[in-house]
């Protein structure tokens, strides 16, 4: 007889399969408590699904757990739809989450919250332009959270530790349970109508949603944003956003990084004032050095240096001008001087004596000269004037 | 200027200004010197404000229908 098995993996193969044929295993929807849960580094969450009699075991892969609203817990009854299929490796079964939503009281929160965070968004409850500015420089810093536990004690920590000389006032208020919800209203209200604080604290250590939850009630959203003193919000740990968180004028991760928010360091601050003195001595220095080296400056200027420069120069000057005077002076004297010798020359030729030395000769009669024959008379005697000298004449006709 | 009982951030504010001012340079050497004795009068004062106040922790108790303000005692753990 010859046998004729198949392998492990065929058969593992052959089954998942016949649970992918399966169109009711495709889109399952099914209800349980998560044990063993895990969150993997990759992302992916191992857990397993479990009743009272039976479990399955589930993984919901990185893909899907970006849609999810909460953090799943064991313990949490939640509902799942995903798909069943073969683990080939293992041979085993598992249920392939794509999505999950909580149920019973955790669920009912979550509904809630989310309701009401809706509600309050389109209210502008959460509108940036609502929140007040946190004082840089509060004088009382009113905490409102339990006045027994951590919180308070890690508040004050921080704020003495910032500030020696902080003035805090505690309101103490019941952070979970019954009735917290009023009362932390009440004091938030208190406080405004007594104006017995800079800027508000409210806190409260970690825990589950439904430890939290007075922070996600609507009566303390509307406390604060009707109050008039800023508020920090400091509820649970840093991945825990509560309603008050949104209405809040600034949002804390942890109740001590409330109270670095809003104590001022006061080393820091005494720091800063160093700085201011240390400014305003060096901007001081800087305007006394610039008014001596101006000083100095204007002393090296030669009228300081070499007084009598300026007075030697002023001589030069007049040298100068003098000197200018004097050529023009002479220059005119030359003009006039051959002026005088073209005149002397022109003279010159009209001199009678130039004519006498061309041969011609001068009559007088008594002193006279006689330009015509009319003036004389037979007998006259006359005078003739030649260029070496006169000579006696006697009219004999006329 | 009358900077008596100036709160600490108006003062410390001023003293900013005052030191800004005097670094621009283009004052006189009398409205420098009058700058920077405004601006160490300044100083003076936030480190006073600073050192003025005195640690409180108080808690408000309620008491009947008023509330009382007490000292703060943190029980040791």
């Amino acid at each position: 007889m010859i046998y004729n098995p198949i392998s492990v993996t065929e058969l593992n193969k052959y089954i998942k399969g016949k649970f992918e044929e399966d169109e009711y295993f495709a889109n399952v929807l099914v209800e349980g408590e998560i044990s063993n849960y895990k969150h993997h580094y990759t992302g992916h969450l191992y857990f397993t699904l479990k009743d009272e009699n039976s479990l399955i075991k589930c993984i919901m892969f990185k893909t899907y757990t970006g849609h999810l609203e909460f953090e799943p817990k064991d313990g949490m009854k939640v509902m799942i739809l995903g798909s069943v299929s073969v683990f080939e490796r293992d041979g085993t079964y598992q249920l392939y989450a794509k999505a999950m939503k909580p149920l019973g009281m955790v669920g009912d929160l979550r509904a809630a919250y989310e309701e009401l965070k809706q509600k309050l968004e389109k209210e502008g409850l959460f509108d940036e332009e609502h929140k007040k500015k946190i004082p840089t420089y509060p004088k009382v810093i009113g905490v409102l959270t339990s006045n027994t536990g951590a919180v308070i004690r890690d508040i004050i920590n921080v704020s003495t530790r910032r500030n020696p000389n902080v003035v805090i006032r505690l309101f103490p208020v019941p952070v979970q349970g019954e009735g917290a919800a009023e009362k932390i209203a009440k004091g938030i209200e208190f406080m405004n109508e007594q104006k017995l604080a800079d800027v508000l604290i409210l806190a409260r250590g970690g825990g589950s949603l439904e430890d939290l939850w007075p922070f996600n009630e609507e009566v303390v959203a509307r406390a604060i944003y009707e109050s008039e003193l800023p508020i920090i919000s400091a509820v649970g740990h840093e991945t825990d956003f509560t309603i008050s968180d949104f209405v809040a004028d600034l949002r804390a991760p942890t109740p001590s990084a409330a109270a670095e928010l809003a104590v001022p360091d006061i080393e820091e601050l005494k720091l800063k004032i160093k700085g201011y003195e240390n400014r305003l001595k060096q901007a001081l220095i800087q305007k006394v050095q610039l008014m001596r080296l101006q000083y100095e400056k204007c002393m090296q200027s030669r009228v300081f240096t070499q007084p009598l420069q300026k007075i030697n120069e002023q001589y030069m000057m007049i040298d100068m001008k003098l000197k200018v005077m004097e050529h023009s002076i002479l220059q005119k004297l030359q003009i006039e001087k051959s002026n005088f010798q073209k005149i002397v020359l022109q003279l010159d030729t009209l001199s009678p004596l130039k004519i006498l030395a061309r041969g011609y000769g001068i009559i007088y009669k008594e002193e006279n000269r006689v330009k015509n024959v009319t003036q004389l008379t037979v007998n006259d005697k006359v005078t003739i004037r030649l260029q070496d000298g006169e000579a006696k004449a006697k009219i004999i006709q006329e | 200027m009358g900077s008596k009982g100036l709160p600490f951030e108006e003062a410390i504010k001023q003293l900013e200004n005052v030191a800004a001012e005097l670094e621009k340079g283009d004052l006189n050497l009398d409205e420098s010197v009058a700058k920077f004795e405004e601006g160490m009068k300044l100083s003076k004062q936030c480190s006073k404000l600073l050192e003025d106040a005195e640690k409180r922790i108080t808690i408000l108790l309620k008491d009947g229908d008023s509330v009382k303000e007490e000292n703060f005692i943190q029980e040791e753990e």
